[in-house]
C-alpha cells in the first residue's frame, strides 16, 4: 500500500547503491591479470581436505604440516571471500570460477500482467514530449517521480509473486457438472477444518435470518425477524451474545470492528456492543429497514421506509447527511466498495446513486421493468449486478453506465451477493446459486448450487474465507465456495488473526485517517488528478453563482461636485465624456486588427501577384 | 471431482510466543486497498496539523549584556562557542549548551563594529569605534594572567571587506589592487553574505525591506528579490547547506526564506524581542541564534516543529535511547512525502502558511500592499494616457538596481 511503497522505493534505492559499488569491484577484479597465485592456491587446497589427510604419523612433518595448513586456510578463506563477492552479482561477473555459468542471470523476470496490476494512472508523461517547453526543473522532477513509481510497482510485483496462499477451486470430473457437487460431498472431500466451514445452524423460532461478517470475516452476526440477535466468532465457533430485542429487525450491520453492532429495529436504530448492552438508541433513524456501512468513512448509511436516506457518523455521533429520497419505501440497497457511493433500488426498476454530499440521486439508471429487487457491486467497482421483478439479471459497467449482460432466471434473483474473487450469489425461493464470471462471457449453468430449508432472506460472502453465509427461514446455513475468498490478506487492513491489542492499534489509526464525508464522490481519485479547468470556466461558475461579476466593471458614477458644477447636463456630460473614452479603447483595437489584417491580405496578394509570373521552366521545378 | 478449499494454519498468522512480534502478512493489492488518494490526502492533513501543534521554535535566551548585541561570530570549530559584541565595547564568549557566559572582555571603548573567529579557531579579532583592530586568544587566560589582546592594530577604518556602504556593494578581488566591480542599489545595503555552497551567488540584506541574491557574473538584476519584511533589514545569513537563509529586521521578526523563492516559509518573533541587529545560523543547521536591542541574545531551532535532542550516535555512546527510531524517522520521511505531495491543496497550503503576526506588522503589512498597489496602478494609469511604447515594463528587480560600474 501507499505506507510501504515509499518504504519499497527507499529499499530500492539502497539496493541500487550497491549495485553500483559492487560493479566497480567487479571491475576492478577484471582488470587484475589472469594469473594469480590466489587461483594456484586453490588448486592445491581443492585436492587437499581435512579428512583426506591421513599421514598424521611424523610429529615433526605433522607440525610443518599444520604450518602450511594454516597458511592454506588463509588463503582458501580469502579465496572464499572473493568467490562470495564474485557469485553476489553474478550477471556482471558472467562465470563463477568453477567455470559454470548462472542459468538464471540477473533477478528473475516480473510477468507484465502482475506489474499492470500495480500500475495507476498513465505513465510516461515526459517521454510523450507533452512537456516540451516546460521548464528543465519540473521535467527532471517528473522524470525522478516517474521512475520511483516505476520502480515502487515493479517492487509491489514483485513481493506479489511471494504471497503464500493461494485460491481455492473446484473442478469436476468428466461427464459431471460442478454445480451437482453436493455439500456433503465436498465437505467430506477437503481436510477437517475446511470441513467443518459446512455447517447448519437450526434456529426455527425467531426466522427469517439477516446476516453480516465483519470486514475481516472472523465475526458473524445473525438477526432474526422476530428480535433474535446474536454474533458469535464463527471460525472457533464462540458465541459472543445472544440476544432478543422483543422487536422485528429488519437488518444487522456489524460496525467498524467487531467491539459494535447495529440493528435496525421496528421503530429506532439501536447500537449494541458484542456483549449485547444496549449503547445508543438513535431516534433520528427511524423506520429503518437497510443499512450500510462504509469502513473508511465511518459512516453508517441507513435507507428507510419513510424514503429517507440518512448517514450517521459512527465516531463522532452526528448524523451527516438526510435525503429524502422522494421514492418511497427503500429496500433495496447496496454500498459500492470502490468509491462508497449507495445504489439504492426502487419498485420502478430505478437504480438511484447517492452521495451525502448531495441531495439529489448522482445517477438514475432505469435497470428494469419491474422492480429492483436486488443490488451487488462489485470491490473494483467496475460492474453492478441487479436482479429485477422482471425474472432478470443484468450486469452493467457502472464507470460507462451501460449494459454488459442479461440473463432470464425462471424463477427471478433475490439476495445477490459477490465475492472478493468474483464470484456471484443468486437466490430463488429456498435455491442458493452461485455464478462465476458472470460479467465476462454468457454464463450457461451456474457453478455451484445448494438448497436451504426455508426462503433465504439474506446471504453474503465471507472475506477472505471460501464460504458463503445463508440466512434462511430456518436458521442459518454456512456453505463452501471453493474460489470465493482473496487468498491473501492485509495485515494491516483486515487481519483475521488479529490479537485485540493489534485491533485496539489499527482502531486508532483508522479513526486518524478518517476519511470526510465531503470526499465522497463517483471518482475517488480525483483528488490527485490536475484540475484542467480553465480560469474562464471557473469565473463562468462563479457568476452563475453569485448572480453577478465580480469582476465586472463598476459603473461609472460621477462625483457630486459643489459650486453648481453639478447639474444634471453637467453630468451627462462627464458620463458621455467617460462612454467616449470607453469606446476609443475599443475602436482602436478595431482599427488595429482591421489594419493587421489588410496588411496580411495585401501580402498575401503580393505573393499571388508573384506566382502568377511564372516562367515557361517553372513546371519542370519539383 | 477436485477441489481446494482456502484453509490457513493458524501459527502462520499468529506470534508463537508472547514475547515474539506479532506477524504482519501483507498483500499490495490495489483492489484490497481502496480510497487511496483521500487516504494520502487525510494523512497530509494530519501531518500538517502536527506540524504546527509542535511549532515551537524558542529554545533559550542568554542574557548579559549590558547594552545593544550588535554583532556576532561563530567558532568555526565549537558547535557549542558563540561570541558576541556590544554597543558598550563588551565582548562575551558564551557556552551555549550550558547557556552560561564563560568570558567577558572590555574590548574597544564605543560599539564593537565587527568581529571573526580565525579559521583554526584559536584567536578572533574585534573591531572597534575606537578605530583598532584587536585580536583575542579563543581560551581564557590562566589564574594571575591578565587578560590583553594578543595583537592591536591603530589605524583607520576602511577594512578589506567585500561589501557595502553608500548605497553600493563593491566586489574586490583579493588579489588585485582596484574592486572588480560596483553596484549601486535604490538604498544602502548593510549586511551581505555569500552562499556557502554556490560560491557566486550572494544576498544582500538592504534598506528598502527586501533582500537581494545576486550571480557575482551579472549584477545587473538580482536573481531574486526576497520581500516579506516591512522594515528594513540588518542582518542576513546562509545556512551551511546553502538552501536556505534567515535574516534579520528593524521590524522586530526574523524570517527564513528558501534561497530560490521571493517569500519567506517562517517568521519568529516574541513579545519582548526587539530590533533585531544581527543573526547567525549554526553550522550544524539546527539553530539560530539572534542578537537583539534589548540585550538579549536569542535561540532559536531552524525548523520549528523538529524534534531537539541528542542525536543518535551519542545516545547509543551513553546508552540512552536514542531521539529518533527507525520507525519514528520512516514515518517522518513519509509524511514529509505526502506533505510535499499535498503541498498546493488549498486546505493544506492555508494551514502551512498560517502564522500568528504583531498587530503593527500585520497591519504594516497590509499598508504596504496599499502602496504598492496604488504605485502600480498609476504606472499603468500613465502608461495608458502616453503613447504606446514610450513606458517601457521594466520588471520588480530591476527597479531598484540603479547603475552597475566596472
Amino acid at each position: 500500500m501507499m505506507t510501504s511503497a515509499v518504504g519499497v522505493v527507499f529499499v530500492g534505492r539502497e539496493e541500487k547503491k550497491k549495485k553500483k559499488t559492487t560493479s566497480k569491484m567487479a571491475d576492478a577484479m577484471g582488470s587484475k591479470p589472469a594469473e594469480t597465485h590466489v587461483g594456484k592456491e586453490k588448486r592445491k587446497s581443492a585436492t587437499k581436505r581435512y579428512w583426506q589427510n591421513t599421514e598424521l604419523n611424523d610429529p615433526v612433518k605433522t607440525e610443518d604440516r599444520n604450518h602450511e595448513k594454516d597458511s592454506e586456510n588463509h588463503e582458501t578463506s580469502e579465496n572464499k571471500t572473493e568467490r562470495k563477492k564474485k557469485r553476489k552479482h553474478g550477471p556482471q561477473g558472467k562465470k563463477f570460477i568453477s567455470g559454470k555459468k548462472d542459468p538464471f542471470p540477473g533477478p528473475a523476470p516480473v510477468p507484465e500482467e502482475k506489474i499492470r496490476k500495480f500500475q495507476r494512472g498513465q505513465t510516461s508523461i515526459v517521454a510523450n514530449d507533452m512537456f516540451s517547453d516546460g521548464s528543465e526543473i519540473l521535467k527532471s522532477t517528473l522524470k525522478d517521480a516517474e521512475e520511483t513509481s516505476k520502480l515502487a510497482t515493479e517492487k509491489a510485483a514483485r513481493f506479489d509473486l511471494l504471497l503464500s496462499e493461494d485460491a481455492g477451486f473446484l473442478e469436476a470430473d468428466e461427464g459431471e457438472e460442478t454445480c451437482t457437487i453436493a455439500q456433503d460431498d465436498i465437505a467430506d472431500a477437503v481436510d477437517i477444518t475446511s470441513g467443518t466451514k459446512y455447517f447448519n445452524l437450526s434456529l426455527t423460532q425467531f426466522g427469517p435470518y439477516r446476516l453480516d461478517y465483519t470486514r475481516n470475516g472472523r465475526h458473524l452476526l445473525l438477526g432474526g425477524r422476530r428480535g433474535h440477535v446474536s454474533c458469535f466468532d464463527w471460525h472457533s465457533k464462540q458465541l459472543m451474545c445472544e440476544i432478543n430485542v422483543m422487536e422485528t429487525v429488519n437488518d444487522v450491520k456489524w460496525l467498524h470492528s467487531e467491539a459494535m453492532f447495529a440493528v435496525a429495529q421496528k421503530k429506532w436504530l439501536y447500537i449494541y456492543d458484542n456483549t449485547g448492552i444496549e449503547l445508543h438508541c438513535i431516534r433520528r433513524f427511524n423506520d429503518v429497514l437497510r443499512m450500510q456501512f462504509l469502513p473508511y468513512h465511518f459512516l453508517l448509511a441507513t435507507a428507510s421506509a419513510t424514503g429517507f436516506l440518512q448517514y450517521l457518523d459512527v465516531s463522532v455521533g452526528k448524523q451527516v447527511a438526510a435525503t429524502c429520497t422522494k421514492a418511497g419505501r427503500l429496500d433495496v440497497m447496496a454500498q459500492n466498495p470502490y468509491n462508497a457511493i449507495i445504489h439504492l433500488g426502487h419498485p420502478t426498476g430505478v437504480v438511484t446513486l447517492w452521495s451525502p454530499n448531495q441531495r439529489e440521486p448522482l445517477v438514475k439508471m432505469l435497470c428494469h421493468r419491474g422492480g429492483v429487487r436486488s443490488i451487488a457491486v462489485d470491490k473494483t467497482g467496475t460492474y453492478m449486478v441487479t436482479s429485477g421483478l422482471d425474472r432478470k439479471l443484468k450486469v452493467f459497467d457502472i464507470r460507462a453506465f451501460r449494459p454488459l449482460q442479461s440473463y432470464f432466471l425462471p424463477a427471478g434473483a433475490s439476495c445477490l451477493s459477490l465475492s472478493q474473487r468474483g464470484l456471484l450469489s443468486a437466490c430463488t425461493g429456498d435455491i442458493v446459486q452461485v455464478y462465476k464470471d458472470v460479467w465476462g462471457t454468457p454464463v450457461k449453468k451456474p457453478y455451484m448450487a445448494h438448497r436451504v430449508r426455508g426462503a433465504v432472506w439474506g446471504a453474503q460472502f465471507c472475506p477472505f474465507e471460501d464460504v458463503l453465509g445463508i440466512g434462511h427461514g430456518e436458521g442459518f446455513t454456512s456453505m463452501i465456495v471453493p474460489g470465493a475468498g482473496e487468498p491473501n490478506f492485509d495485515g494491516l487492513d483486515s487481519n483475521p488473526y488479529r490479537s485485540v491489542k493489534q485491533r485496539q492499534e489499527w482502531e486508532v489509526k483508522a479513526l486518524l485517517e478518517k476519511i470526510q464525508p465531503e470526499l465522497i464522490s463517483l471518482d475517488p481519485d480525483q483528488l490527485c488528478k490536475v484540475d484542467r479547468a480553465t480560469w474562464e470556466q471557473r469565473h463562468q461558475e462563479r457568476v452563475k453563482q453569485l448572480g453577478y461579476d465580480p469582476l465586472a466593471k463598476e459603473k461609472f458614477t460621477p462625483r457630486h461636485k459643489g459650486k453648481g458644477r453639478s447639474s444634471s447636463g453637467n453630468i451627462e456630460k462627464r458620463k458621455r465624456q467617460v462612454a467616449h473614452e470607453d469606446q476609443r479603447e475599443l475602436i482602436r483595437q478595431t482599427v488595429e486588427e482591421k489594419l493587421a489584417k489588410e496588411k496580411e491580405i495585401k501580402e498575401k496578394e503580393k505573393k499571388k501577384a508573384q506566382q502568377g509570373q511564372r516562367s515557361a521552366l517553372d513546371r519542370f521545378k519539383k | 471431482m477436485k477441489v481446494k478449499v482456502l484453509c490457513r494454519n493458524p501459527d502462520d498468522y499468529v506470534r508463537e510466543t508472547t514475547r515474539d512480534i506479532q506477524r504482519v502478512p501483507r498483500n499490495y493489492d490495489p483492489t484490497l486497498h481502496p480510497f487511496e488518494v483521500p487516504r494520502e490526502y487525510t494523512r497530509a492533513m494530519n501531518a500538517t496539523k502536527l506540524e504546527r501543534v509542535f511549532a515551537k521554535p524558542f529554545v533559550a535566551a542568554l542574557d548579559g549584556h549590558r547594552d545593544a548585541v550588535n554583532c556576532m561570530a561563530k567558532h568555526p570549530t565549537s558547535l557549542s562557542t558563540l561570541l558576541s559584541g556590544s554597543c558598550d565595547g563588551e565582548v562575551k564568549v558564551w557556552n551555549l549548551p550550558t547557556k552560561k557566559c564563560v568570558r567577558t572582555l572590555q574590548a574597544h571603548e564605543g560599539f564593537v563594529r565587527g568581529m571573526c573567529a580565525r579559521f583554526c579557531g584559536t584567536s578572533f579579532f574585534t573591531v572597534g569605534d575606537d578605530k583598532t583592530i584587536k585580536q583575542w586568544k579563543m581560551e581564557a587566560p590562566g589564574y594571575g594572567e591578565e587578560e590583553e589582546p594578543l595583537n592591536m592594530i591603530l589605524g583607520r577604518t576602511e577594512l578589506l571587506a567585500s561589501c557595502a556602504s553608500d548605497r553600493s556593494i563593491i566586489l574586490y578581488d583579493m588579489r588585485e589592487a582596484t574592486p572588480l566591480q560596483k553596484v549601486i542599489m535604490n538604498m544602502r545595503s548593510n549586511t551581505l553574505c555569500w552562499n556557502p555552497m554556490e560560491a557566486y551567488i550572494f544576498t544582500c540584506a538592504n534598506e528598502d525591506y527586501h533582500l537581494y541574491t545576486y550571480d557575482m557574473r551579472q549584477l545587473s538584476m538580482p536573481i531574486v528579490m526576497h520581500s516579506d519584511h516591512v522594515s528594513a533589514v540588518l542582518d542576513v545569513d546562509y545556512s551551511p547547506t546553502g538552501k536556505e537563509f534567515v535574516s534579520a529586521s528593524f521590524d522586530k521578526t526574523i524570517r527564513i526564506f528558501p534561497e530560490k523563492k521571493s517569500h519567506s516559509r517562517e517568521v519568529y518573533h516574541t513579545k519582548r524581542m526587539q530590533h533585531v541587529i544581527c543573526v547567525k545560523w549554526s553550522l550544524d543547521n539546527k539553530y539560530i541564534v539572534t542578537g537583539s536591542d534589548e540585550m538579549n541574545i536569542r535561540l532559536w531551532k531552524a525548523n520549528a516543529s523538529e524534534k531537539l535532542g541528542l542525536s543518535a550516535e551519542v545516545k547509543a555512546l551513553h546508552q540512552l535511547e536514542p531521539k529518533l527510531t527507525t520507525r519514528e524517522k520512516q514515518a517522518q520521511n513519509y509524511s514529509q512525502k505526502l506533505k510535499q505531495k499535498f503541498q498546493h491543496h488549498p486546505q493544506i497550503r492555508r494551514i502551512t502558511r498560517h502564522r500568528h503576526l504583531p498587530r503593527e506588522i500585520y497591519s504594516q503589512r497590509k499598508e504596504l500592499h496599499v502602496m504598492k498597489e496604488a504605485r502600480r496602478r498609476k504606472e499603468l494609469n500613465v502608461r495608458k494616457h502616453s503613447k504606446p511604447g514610450s513606458i517601457p515594463y521594466v520588471s520588480e528587480k530591476k527597479k531598484h538596481v540603479v547603475a552597475v560600474v566596472d
